[in-house]
């Protein structure tokens, strides 16, 4: 008990006292987990979309592909993420191992799938005849999906959501990918597994409760703005 | 609705812009070095210390990447290092004789430790001898947790079994972590298990633990940290001026100064012993 | 350019799906002003038809031409549903206030935001609901989400309106109040209307023609008077509220009458057909007439026939009475009627019906 208690004094600490190093962790934890859920989000809205308003043949095959892939284990990501931007992989050229850059495209990998599924099934809840409805008031096709995709708006918040919360909490393909390097690619989950297993339990903690804090604040600001827009 | 969409896409524009940020690294580089090391230069802090140095003396940026050195030595048969510094010897010196890895140098060492419960159950405290050690620890079928991750304190304690002579493998009292130094302190801790650490990493988390040095001093525990560059004539993509940088500047005067003093504030005692310019025969006199 | 041509014009429309075919229509014209009701049971293709003439449907064959331009060949589609405006039997309300709902048209057309201003509320006010202009649409009863549905489709001032049943979902107050108002309403545009309903009431209500569909044909088009009284077919004339169909053989043609033998009865009709034809007679019920004794009350009417009272069933204004005058017979009578006549079941009466009031089908 004593050692969460001293993790939560020490957390307070490190934020009050503005610490360098925990700001920067923190800040590029946002910034990463954020870019990755932005293209996810864009990916997986319009993919998403796509999918759903179209019949095509194989459409089931690729909708249960898209749901599998919704727990698409973040250290497999990581592994072929690894092995693809590797010096000598496919990708070498590029040279974004062990960069944030390459810590994005992985959670941006892990989050596509969440989005996209959630996208699906929010589009096909919508009526059938909306589309139609749509159309006939003359909108464009383009008007008509920005017009879906905004009757779909409180549920594609659940998928930013969930998106968000699985790519911020993630460690597997961070550590992997982004190599945890000190103040460069080092994000709040792969910064408390180092801690720890440095033996630095208190700083350990204050990560942690940092994270949480992330986490629940990006949520909280979402659900407000969901529930906000939910009839009465 | 209006105002959060606008918003929204504001938003997006200027995460979107501010990812522009991270582009340059990837111009930039031929700036960049990967080093590929052990989780004990890191977890003792160390690295944390002459890394900045380094950098800020040639402009290079170090991407550090603490693994193994089993793994660390693997990056580099793939070319996917610049440079490495690990501590497993044996390993190291096949790994240079296959053409991966050239201008091997000594750097510094420190030793390995055997580390248990107070309590002691197998009574190992005390022998000289760490293969007589072990073979007393399976005698007494005393808890045991091994690294498993082919990193140098893994290939040591495995030469070290090998030299006591007995059976391990497969026991029940024998156990493996898979996880790094201080992960496997930690749990060997919790589990007032005995373990075979380097003695930096000890030191550095002692305060945590409830873990006694029980054997030290054997010649046989010696811990070797070496340097080696990854070969470039194998790799063209192989960052070579910047691994040569830095393997030079770990035998400089100044960095073998700072590794000197490393951790005698901290600890009372220096955490790794600068040896640059010795010879590996000479070391533990 | 003629003057007289139609406002829409379809050619050789047709739908398949899996092989049936959901819609086959030949020919439709719809003149400039004129409301057209579509009637027909569920599933006769009322729908599928209007979702096909709005050209919304990708998968038909055949060519719509609207003032004349072949949508999809000189006039796109785009540009075809700008100029015309659909609502569902379903409000379709999108999840914002009342205000944005009835924009949403002229924010697709980008129009000026003063002119959208301008015509939601005067679209608001056209169906009375301008006090919920900043309700969320979530929010609404069932007849103010269709009101402000259908203010959504006027306030794009679309030349021509599809209408797909928007009242078969309110209860019947609403509903009356709804249809009075959109009756008044396109009286006073004469916007184009294609307006589709089970209902035939409705359709007699607001429609300058009535077209009647099954399994996805039209059967018969006309002034709602020429269908009521001239059906087509027999289903047309079940649909249109005919209740007794006889099937007869005629026997004896003079003068213009012929006389029918129906169940060995014989009926007189107006008519030219010959000897030994087969045909259907169609009688609405409210040209048969009843009473108690037919030498006290003398009628113009030709055919009377005794019959007994079946049953009798309550029908709003009206008594429904079955009888069988040795062929069923369904006459309508007023409340008053059936307590003056003193009717009840089992009761013996006389029925008759006029020649001029029975409508032959040829078979």
């Amino acid at each position: 008990m004593d050692l969460i208690f001293e993790g939560i004094k020490k957390a307070f600490l490190l934020l009050v006292t503005l610490d360098r190093e925990v700001l920067g962790i923190t800040f590029l934890s946002l910034k990463v987990s954020g870019l990755a859920t932005i293209i996810s989000v864009l990916i997986g809205v319009s993919t998403g979309t796509v999918i759903a308003l179209n019949a095509f043949p194989g459409k089931r095959i690729v909708v249960s592909l898209v749901n599998t892939g919704m727990g698409l284990p973040p250290v497999v990501v990581g592994l072929f993420v690894t092995i693809f931007l590797w010096r000598n992989g496919p990708f070498g050229f590029l040279g974004i191992l062990y960069t944030p850059l390459a810590i994005i495209i992985a959670q941006a990998i892990i989050a596509t799938p969440i989005v996209m599924g959630i996208t699906v099934a929010a589009m096909q809840q919508l009526p059938k005849k909306l589309r139609l409805q749509i159309l006939a008031l003359g909108a464009t096709r383009l008007q008509m999906v920005w017009m879906l995709i905004k009757e779909a708006r409180l549920s594609l918040l659940a998928a930013i959501m969930a998106g968000f919360g699985g790519v911020i909490s993630e460690i597997g393909a961070s550590i992997m990918v982004g190599g945890n390097i000190k103040g460069y690619s080092r994000v709040l989950t792969t910064a408390t597994v180092m801690e720890t297993s440095r033996g630095n339990f208190d700083v350990a903690i204050a990560l942690s409760i940092i994270l949480l804090l992330l986490a629940y604040f990006i949520n909280l600001i979402l659900t407000h703005i969901q529930q906000k827009e939910r009839p009465r | 609705m209006k105002k959060i969409t606008h918003s929204f896409i504001a938003f997006i524009a200027l995460v979107l812009a501010s990812s522009v940020l991270f582009v340059p690294s990837v111009y930039a580089q031929q700036k960049n070095i990967i080093l590929a090391t052990t989780t004990s230069t890191q977890d003792s802090g160390l690295l944390d210390v002459l890394i900045p140095v380094f950098e800020k003396k040639t402009g290079y940026f170090v991407k550090t990447i603490a693994v193994g050195s089993g793994q660390a030595m693997a990056m580099g048969q793939k070319g996917e290092a610049d440079v490495l510094l690990v501590h497993s010897p044996a390993a190291e010196i096949k790994f240079v004789a296959d053409g991966y890895g050239i201008n091997r140098r000594l750097i510094m060492h420190n030793d390995f430790v055997v580390v248990g419960p107070a309590a002691d159950p197998a009574k190992i405290k005390g022998i000289k001898s760490a293969a007589e050690a072990f073979k007393k620890i399976a005698a007494e079928q005393g808890l045991f947790l091994s690294r498993g991750d082919n990193s140098g304190t893994h290939a040591k304690e495995k030469s070290i079994w090998k030299a006591s002579g007995v059976k391990y493998e497969d026991e029940k009292w024998y156990q493996q972590t898979g996880l790094g130094m201080g992960q496997t302190l930690n749990v060997a801790s919790e589990k007032r298990a005995y373990t075979l650490t380097d003695r930096g990493t000890y030191l550095a988390l002692k305060k945590r633990l409830d873990l006694d040095i029980l054997v030290e001093g054997d010649a046989i525990l010696l811990n070797i940290y070496h340097v080696i560059e990854v070969n470039p004539a194998k790799f063209p993509k192989v960052n070579i001026p910047g691994g040569k940088a830095f393997a030079d500047f770990m035998v400089s005067k100044e960095t073998q100064g700072i590794i000197k003093t490393f951790g005698v504030d901290k600890f009372g005692s220096p955490l790794f012993f600068p040896d640059a310019g010795k010879k590996v025969e000479d070391l533990g006199k | 350019m003629n003057q007289t041509m139609p406002i829409l014009e379809a050619k050789n429309l047709s739908v398949e799906r899996a092989g049936t075919t959901l819609l086959d229509v030949p020919h439709l014209d719809v003149e400039d002003g004129e409301v057209l009701s579509l009637i027909g049971p569920n599933g006769a293709g009322k729908t599928t038809l209007l979702v096909t003439l709005c050209h919304l449907f990708k998968y038909f064959s055949g060519t719509i031409l609207f003032k004349g331009r072949q949508v999809g060949n000189g006039l796109s589609a785009g540009q075809y549903r700008q100029k015309i405006a659909m609502v569902f039997q379903e409000p379709l309300l999108f999840n914002t206030t009342v205000f944005e709902n009835v924009a949403a048209g002229l924010r697709f057309r980008k129009a000026p935001r003063l002119e959208i201003e301008e015509a939601v509320k005067e679209n608001l006010e056209r169906f009375g609901i301008g006090h919920l202009a900043d309700r969320s649409a979530r929010t609404l009863s069932g007849g103010e989400a269709q009101r402000t549905s259908l203010a959504r489709a006027f306030a794009v001032k679309p030349d021509m309106l599809f209408l797909d049943e928007p009242f078969s979902s309110l209860d019947p107050p609403t509903r009356e109040s709804l249809i009075n108002d959109l009756e008044k309403i396109l009286d006073g545009s004469g916007t184009t209307t294609i307006f589709a309903t089970h209902d035939r009431i409705e359709a007699l209500r607001l429609s300058d023609r009535i077209a009647v569909m099954n399994k996805g044909r039209i059967l018969q088009v006309g002034a709602p008077d020429d269908v009521m009284n001239h059906p087509a077919d027999e289903f047309v004339a079940s649909f249109v509220g005919v209740e007794t169909i006889l099937k007869g053989k005629v026997i004896e043609r003079r003068m213009g009458i012929v006389m029918v033998s129906v169940s060995g009865r014989e009926i007189a009709v107006i008519g030219e057909h010959d000897i030994g034809d087969s045909i259907t007679l169609c009688i609405r019920p409210e040209n048969v007439t009843l009473s108690i004794n037919p030498s006290k009350t003398p009628t113009s009417a030709r055919n009377t026939f005794p019959g007994t009272i079946e049953r009798i069933v309550p029908m709003g204004l009206f008594q429904k009475v079955e009888l069988d005058c040795g062929f069923p017979l369904v006459a309508y009578v007023t409340h008053d009627s059936v307590g003056e006549l003193s009717l009840c079941e089992g009761a013996d009466v006389a029925a008759s019906l006029k020649a001029t009031a029975i409508h032959v089908v040829k078979k």
